[in-house]
């Protein structure tokens, strides 16, 4: 009885994907215009790990995700929207502002979301968009760089992101950012803390499961900078590195740090091929 | 005053006469509770927006008091009637007195 019980429950698993903390079968479309690819085949180099990647978008409720279908009700847009207004903002020594040198958003900033982090001939390091943000407010505005995840540069994050909506992510992991991508993915299948997880511990293994009472997603950030209904305002990819890895109680990198510098771009890479969300909305 | 206060508000632009149209209306506002203490101790003051009111050609159409437990940015979504084309004037008030307004004209 005890045996039949358990094939009955085995049987239930294999035969439906969308089971318990799954993800659903929904399409998002943005303001009724763009329709967003949130899944699709997982690039090459995942090809040992899994076979489609899921935007986190379909790990959430229906309420939560009929929020991100409008910008008017995607109250991260009310911060992109202070973002919007920083850039049109002069700063510094030079007199100028973000759009003194790149003009309108709207055209300048289209598709620039989707291929950061990326590697940067001048400074021979891959650079984080806020990283690149700054370098402009430092040494063409003379103007003091923003704190790395401050409500400032998330917000100034969040508007140039909000340009490459529905265009897919497309990081580039070879030449010379391929030693930082390969930091990030050791960094990715490292087991933290006294908890000792890595992020494949959950997201690789373990997605469609769930973590207590909440669904484990696969961990992609083609939806940052996300507006957590938690907390009521705009969260970091590096905030949220963070977070997780203070979760398996070890001690954890700083935003801006290398390290997360490294495994952001790692963890981008593993999202090529879906839209670019953000800012988008998660709870 | 609170920082970041932005109204914002959508309004279809044209309807049919007696047409029920749907009208959304977010601001951007920290609805501070009064009930939470800062790191020291001291109580934050209370600040939220306590009334909104949505008026039609001068008559209004809606009227809400609001509590202190609403939370962040508050949102609201009704329906109108509207039988003329005219405008909608949209006010909110703030715990300090001030007064963020904005319209929205729409033609039948």
């Amino acid at each position: 009885m005890r045996h039949m019980a358990l094939t009955a429950i085995a049987a239930v698993l294999a035969g439906t994907a969308a089971f318990a903390g799954g993800a659903d079968d929904d399409t998002l479309i943005l303001n009724d215009e763009i329709e967003m690819v949130t899944k699709t085949a997982a690039p090459d180099h995942l090809s040992d790990a899994m076979d489609e990647i899921i935007s986190g978008w379909h790990f959430r409720s229906d309420e939560t995700q009929q929020l991100q279908t409008d910008d008017f009700e995607n109250q991260g847009m009310i911060f992109a929207d202070y973002g919007a207004e920083a850039w049109d903002t002069v700063e510094g020594s030079e007199d100028k502002s973000c759009a003194s040198c790149h003009g309108d958003a709207a055209e300048s900033m289209v598709g620039v979301a989707a291929t950061y982090p990326k590697w940067n001939d001048g400074a021979e390091e891959v650079r984080t968009l806020q990283m690149q943000v700054n370098d402009c407010r430092t040494t063409r505005m003379g103007a003091e760089p923003w704190k790395y995840d401050s409500g400032d540069a998330i917000n100034m994050e969040a508007f140039v992101t909000s340009h490459s909506r529905g265009m897919p992510v497309n990081v580039a992991i070879d030449g010379p950012a391929e030693a930082t991508w390969l930091d990030g993915k050791d960094i990715y299948y490292t087991r933290y803390g006294q908890l000792e997880l890595a992020c494949a511990s959950c997201h690789e293994q373990n997605y469609g499961n769930y973590i207590r009472a909440d669904h484990l997603s696969q961990g992609q950030i083609n939806g940052f900078p996300t507006y957590r209904l938690k907390n009521a305002k705009l969260n970091g990819v590096h905030s949220r590195f963070k977070g997780c890895i203070r979760d398996t109680r070890a001690h954890t990198f700083s935003p801006g740090s290398p390290e997360f510098v490294a495994l952001e771009l790692y963890v981008k890479s593993r999202g090529n091929g879906l839209s670019v969300e953000g800012p988008s909305v998660r709870n | 005053m609170a920082s970041g206060v932005k109204p914002r508000v959508k309004v279809p632009k044209s309807a049919s006469a007696g047409d029920v149209i749907t009208i959304k209306t977010l601001i951007s506002h920290p609805m501070e509770s009064g009930q939470r203490k800062d790191s020291s101790g001291n109580t934050i003051q209370r600040s939220i927006i306590w009334r909104f009111t949505c008026d039609f050609n001068d008559q209004n159409v809606i009227d809400v008091v609001l509590a202190p437990a609403i939370s962040t940015n508050p949102y609201f979504e009704f329906e109108a009637q509207v039988p003329e084309s005219g405008e909608f004037k949209f006010t909110w008030y703030d715990d300090d007195g001030d007064v963020y307004d904005t319209s929205k004209k729409i033609s039948v």
